[in-house]
């Protein structure tokens, strides 16, 4: 499979990140090639093969119904780049 | 001087852990600014750690590491101290939180001489995606002063370490990253089992793969870090819930009767004769120490590399979607909330991360979905069950750590595959979740250092620390950078 | 049952309707943090960082969160899953922090189940349910807070949501407002959710499309976050209509996502959200599988309290009820806890008729619930027991009830204080009788010839001079003995 400029850009798009017709022409090349090298995979024969979904094979543990955590709204707030008192502050948004 | 003599050096008071630190602090001062191992330095934190250990030293409630000046990969969050991941993205950024490995660190008494530089999200072999400006490694070719990359992604880790600019170093390795830097500066490096030590606070690249180790000069010490790093984390749900060996004994086990295979997939076409040479080399000095080596199997290695470049930015692709510029790092505006984003992630973001984010993207895509990611699960179900499979043979597994030693800044920088073909040999265990270990084992033909891989089973770290330290104890490897602090420059 | 359909210019029109309920999670703390999942508080102090997104956060699941679901999926009649996992739903939207939302999308934590839901014609309709899924909620995004910026407030990030899937099998606004209510009655039930649409704890996403009678599914759209049942209700009509409307002018419904816009009653397109179909979907990696035991479900199972269909079968069936009246004591477990207690060892009618008839008119009227009530189950029993062994009367009963629902005041004491006690001294009421008939000796006579109706009239006026207190078998005898 081999990546057009379009699907560049809708990729992109999905991802949120501002590409230039530049940056869409090297990164058609370089996704291009990442794809072609792992073309290989499709030499193997994965039939009845369960996929592994995690690092760790063991199941979950639960933690217990108890609040331990928050009502620290100012150090939430302390990093952001921009803020309406304890709010979190973006462009406006039309829905 | 190593870890274990210099905890040795503070519990007999010969010398004060302010001294030790001072003297990090001092060789970093005159060695940093040429190796740009570290992005941000805490000399003075790191003095009244310093001194906090002193007193815990003199009131006798001090540990093996109480003392010992550390350096910090910048992916680890520490509480109040700038954490940027290597990325301009979280230029900004300071953690209200300390992340698990780093506070049993701290609880251990270590002393953090500042946080060290790394790939872009930990993206990388060489430590050249870093927005913080490249590494450099303090090896040298023989009768050149052509400047070599440290690896990575742990680039900094190894550098600083190397140079004596700290003792040791955590790292984080997600396909190789704390194994490849540190054959590539003469370090011992052990990624250990997944689950072993806590991702609670470390800024995640690939989830399923990601594990915090040590680097450092010797088996023994990787073995004394990992026991502070290590232990169940209740805030990491993959945290695995066991009791911890104790590391620093297993080092000195030994071999005697332990089966060790010789994956013959890892035999590559192309394989530079050296690291072959290599390879007899610790084929030979375990069966000297008495260990018993048998050919084995891992029919799906080469597909290691492929399969780990769909997972890896698949999850990379979702764990980096919230540096968005709304609640941390750095923000640029755009005329509405998409435009803010594209402008933010695209100005905060360098080249590698954003192919790699694009990549995962693609592969998780609709349409794409079952064809790349569920495929390689697949795939990556059967490396784990080639190691199942060897390991119902043998205790230990001995690889080459990497199919080259160090290379120079600027090459292999073709096309992103040849980059990517560093990682063969680490990405295996990486995907199969299992423990593996970088011991120095001698110096190629130019004069740099080459490591052997010691991979075990799950959750026996036990044994490949034995067998890393017969390795280390057989080649007696006592080669030293170039640039250290306190060689003439 | 008759079947809903809509006149077109091209024929009649059939409606397809599936529900996706999010139910939020009745639980001390968040799904995957420790935050507290308390509704309301000041703008983020219920987040952790966690709920925030911080890099390195990792989540950590809620053991109650699992219990409610499982609770809720066996209030469904659904299969519970033993084995299931989470995913990754990957977008941006400014309220969720990640980027992504943790979810359940290819094993969810209940499977298949069934609710039974009743049409005001009295038919019952089974309604499938697909799956129940445990996920997390966004936060909040405000847009008038501010001149020229959107803030955002992430309490409610990451707060369990139960998201119960239905199968397209309504076909009406009524099915579907009846569905919805079922819903909202079984998790009211559970405790597993609170119901609350207005704080928007319970909300619908409906999905509608239009067929001509036999068709296959045409294409259909949802309406998202539509937060009470009458604006489910209009919503699928507006849509419905909408869609047809498209279809018959010779155009094609396009598979979107729209907005329900109560104040025009029609529906409008999403357009923020156009281009966030492709969710990347995949295993969330810092979670692992979810494995129940089974004999946890069973206790689970054990724990659960009486369901609204079995409870208003038994109300039928213990205390010779209506159906009808029996689903008004049981639309929910306080009213029924309520009326069981006012039943227990009386008349389990008598105690039906006050309860829909006076009480529930007297809540209404004073704008009181059950909980608020001034007149307890102990004293609305009281009454009755007032009435059962004659010491007052039926017509006082109401009276003294009016005075409990005004002064909360025990029914004895009223009737003691106010002298309210009922007479029988058949003396008394004979005299009274001769008074009454004595003073209307016209009527009298007019009865005698023949206007038996006037009969009602002597009674009536015995019991006024008797102040209402008088036996009235006892006065409706002596009447009719003195009559003749």
């Amino acid at each position: 499979m081999s990546l057009d400029t379009a699907t560049v850009r809708r990729i992109a798009k999905l991802a949120r990140i501002r590409v230039d017709d530049a940056e869409v022409a090297t990164l058609q090349t370089e996704l291009n090639a990442i794809l072609g090298y792992v073309e290989q995979l499709n030499e193997v024969n994965v039939d009845g093969v369960a996929p592994l979904t995690g690092g760790a094979q063991m199941a979950m543990r639960l933690r217990e119904d108890v609040r331990t955590d928050g009502e620290i709204a100012e150090k939430i707030l302390a990093n952001a780049p921009d803020r309406v008192d304890h709010f979190f502050a973006v462009p406006k948004v039309v829905e | 001087m190593t870890i274990a003599e210099a905890g040795a050096a503070l519990a007999t008071s010969k010398i004060s852990a302010v001294e030790l630190t001072a003297a990090h602090n001092d060789a970093i001062a005159a060695l940093n600014p040429r190796l740009n191992a570290f992005i941000t330095t805490t000399p003075e934190l790191a003095l009244s750690q310093a001194k906090a250990a002193d007193a815990r030293l003199k009131a006798g409630s001090a540990g093996p590491l109480t003392g010992i000046p550390l350096a910090i990969k910048d992916l680890f969050c520490t509480a109040g101290i700038r954490t940027t991941a290597g990325s301009k993205i979280l230029s900004p950024f300071v953690p209200p939180y300390e992340s698990t490995v780093t506070q049993q660190l701290l609880d251990a008494g270590t002393v953090f001489l500042g946080k060290v530089n790394l790939d872009e999200f930990a993206m990388g072999s060489a430590n050249i995606t870093s927005a913080y400006g490249t590494v450099e490694n303090p090896w040298k070719r023989n009768g050149s002063d052509a400047k070599l990359v440290p690896g990575g992604s742990s680039g900094g880790s190894a550098a600083a370490v190397a140079a004596r600019l700290a003792m040791g170093a955590t790292g984080t390795d997600t396909g190789g990253s704390i194994r490849q830097p540190a054959a590539f500066t003469g370090l011992a490096g052990i990624k250990p089992t997944y689950g072993r030590c806590s991702r609670y606070g470390i800024i995640a690249f690939s989830s399923s793969l990601d594990q915090a180790g040590p680097m450092a000069r010797t088996v023994e010490d990787c073995a004394i870090l990992l026991q502070a790093m290590a232990g169940f984390d209740p805030k990491d749900s993959t945290s695995a819930e066991r009791a911890l060996p104790d590391f620093r004994a297993a080092t000195k086990g030994g071999v005697r009767g332990k089966k060790i295979g010789i994956p013959a997939e890892y035999r590559m076409d192309g394989m530079s004769p050296e690291i072959l040479a290599l390879w007899e080399q610790g084929i030979a000095w375990l069966k000297a120490e008495g260990a018993e080596v048998r050919e084995i199997s891992l029919p799906h290695t080469k597909y290691g590399l492929p399969v780990y470049y769909i997972v890896a930015p698949a999850e990379a692709s979702s764990n980096l979607a919230r540096y968005d510029g709304v609640r941390f790092g750095a923000r640029v505006d755009g005329e509405d909330l998409i435009d803010m984003y594209e402008r933010t992630r695209a100005a905060g973001f360098g080249a590698e991360v954003k192919r790699r984010i694009m990549i995962g993207t693609y592969v998780l895509s609709a349409g794409y979905y079952d064809a790349y990611y569920l495929r390689a699960q697949k795939i990556r179900a059967l490396i784990l069950r080639d190691f199942e499979t060897a390991f119902a043979d043998v205790d230990a597994i001995l690889t080459p750590t990497a199919p080259s030693a160090a290379f120079g800044l600027g090459e292999k920088m073709d096309d992103p595959v040849t980059m990517y073909l560093n990682d063969v040999f680490t990405v295996p265990a990486s995907l199969a979740g299992v423990p593996a270990m970088s011991v120095p084992a001698g110096l190629s033909a130019e004069g740099l250092p080459l490591g052997l891989q010691v991979i075990g089973k799950h959750f026996d770290e036990e044994t490949v620390l034995s067998v890393s330290a017969a390795l280390e104890r057989a080649a007696g490897f006592s080669a030293l950078p170039t640039i250290r602090a306190g060689a003439s420059a | 049952m008759s079947s809903y359909l809509l006149q077109g210019n091209t024929g009649t029109w059939e409606i397809v309707v599936g529900l996706e309920v999010h139910a939020q999670v009745i639980s001390e703390a968040k799904l995957f943090s420790g935050a507290s999942a308390t509704y309301g508080g000041a703008p983020n102090a219920h987040v952790s960082f966690v709920d925030a997104g911080f890099p390195g956060m990792l989540p950590v699941i809620n053991r109650e969160c699992v219990a409610q679901a499982v609770r809720t999926g066996l209030g469904l009649r659904a299969q519970i899953n033993l084995v299931s996992r989470f995913d990754r739903k990957n977008y941006f939207y400014a309220d969720l922090p990640n980027g992504y939302q943790i979810s359940q999308f290819t094993h969810p934590v209940v499977g298949t189940g069934v609710v039974e839901i009743e049409l005001q014609d009295g038919t019952i309709k089974q309604i499938g349910i697909t799956r129940l899924h445990l996920e997390q909620d966004a936060g909040k995004s405000m847009h008038d807070q501010h001149a020229s910026k959107s803030v955002i407030d992430l309490n409610r990030a990451g707060v369990g949501l139960m998201e119960i899937v239905s199968e397209p099998d309504i076909r009406s606004p009524e099915e579907a407002g009846a569905y919805l209510r079922k819903i909202r009655q079984i998790v009211r039930y559970l405790g597993t959710c609170d119901g609350n649409m207005e704080e928007g704890s319970m909300r619908a996403d409906v999905n509608v499309s239009v067929r001509k009678a036999g068709e296959e599914f045409r294409t259909r759209c949802e309406i998202k976050n539509v937060n009470s049942v009458r604006f489910v209700m209009h919503a699928v009509e507006a849509e419905a209509q909408r869609q047809i409307a498209v279809w018959e002018s010779g155009g094609v419904v396009e598979q979107e996502t729209r907005l329900y816009d109560p104040a025009k009653g029609e529906t409008r397109s999403m357009r923020s959200k156009e281009d966030a179909h492709d969710y990347r979907y995949f295993p969330e990696p810092d979670l692992l599988p979810l494995v129940l035991e089974q004999d946890w479900v069973d206790s689970l199972a054990a724990g659960l309290p009486e369901l609204p269909d079995d409870k208003r079968r038994r109300f039928c069936e213990q205390y010779g009820i209506t159906f009808y009246d029996a689903g008004v004591l049981t639309a929910d477990q306080i009213t029924a806890d309520f009326y069981e207690t006012v039943a227990k060892g009386r008349d389990a009618k008598l105690a039906a008729n006050w309860i829909s008839g006076d009480f529930f008119a007297a809540l209404n009227r004073t704008g009181k619930t059950i909980e608020t009530s001034p007149v307890s189950a102990l004293a609305l029993g009281q009454l009755l027991d007032l009435i059962s062994d004659q010491t007052i009367n039926g017509r006082i009963a109401k009276d003294v009830f009016e005075e409990m629902v005004e002064t909360g005041a025990m029914p004895s004491a009223i009737v003691e204080a106010k002298g309210l006690r009922q007479v029988t001294d058949t003396g008394a009421i004979d005299a009274a009788v001769t008074a009454v008939l004595a003073a209307n000796q016209d009527k009298v006579a007019e009865y005698k010839s023949g206007k038996d109706k006037l009969f009602g009239f002597f009674v009536g006026q015995v019991m006024k001079a008797m102040a209402g207190k008088g036996n009235p078998a006892l006065v409706n005898e002596a009447v009719k003995k003195q009559l003749g």
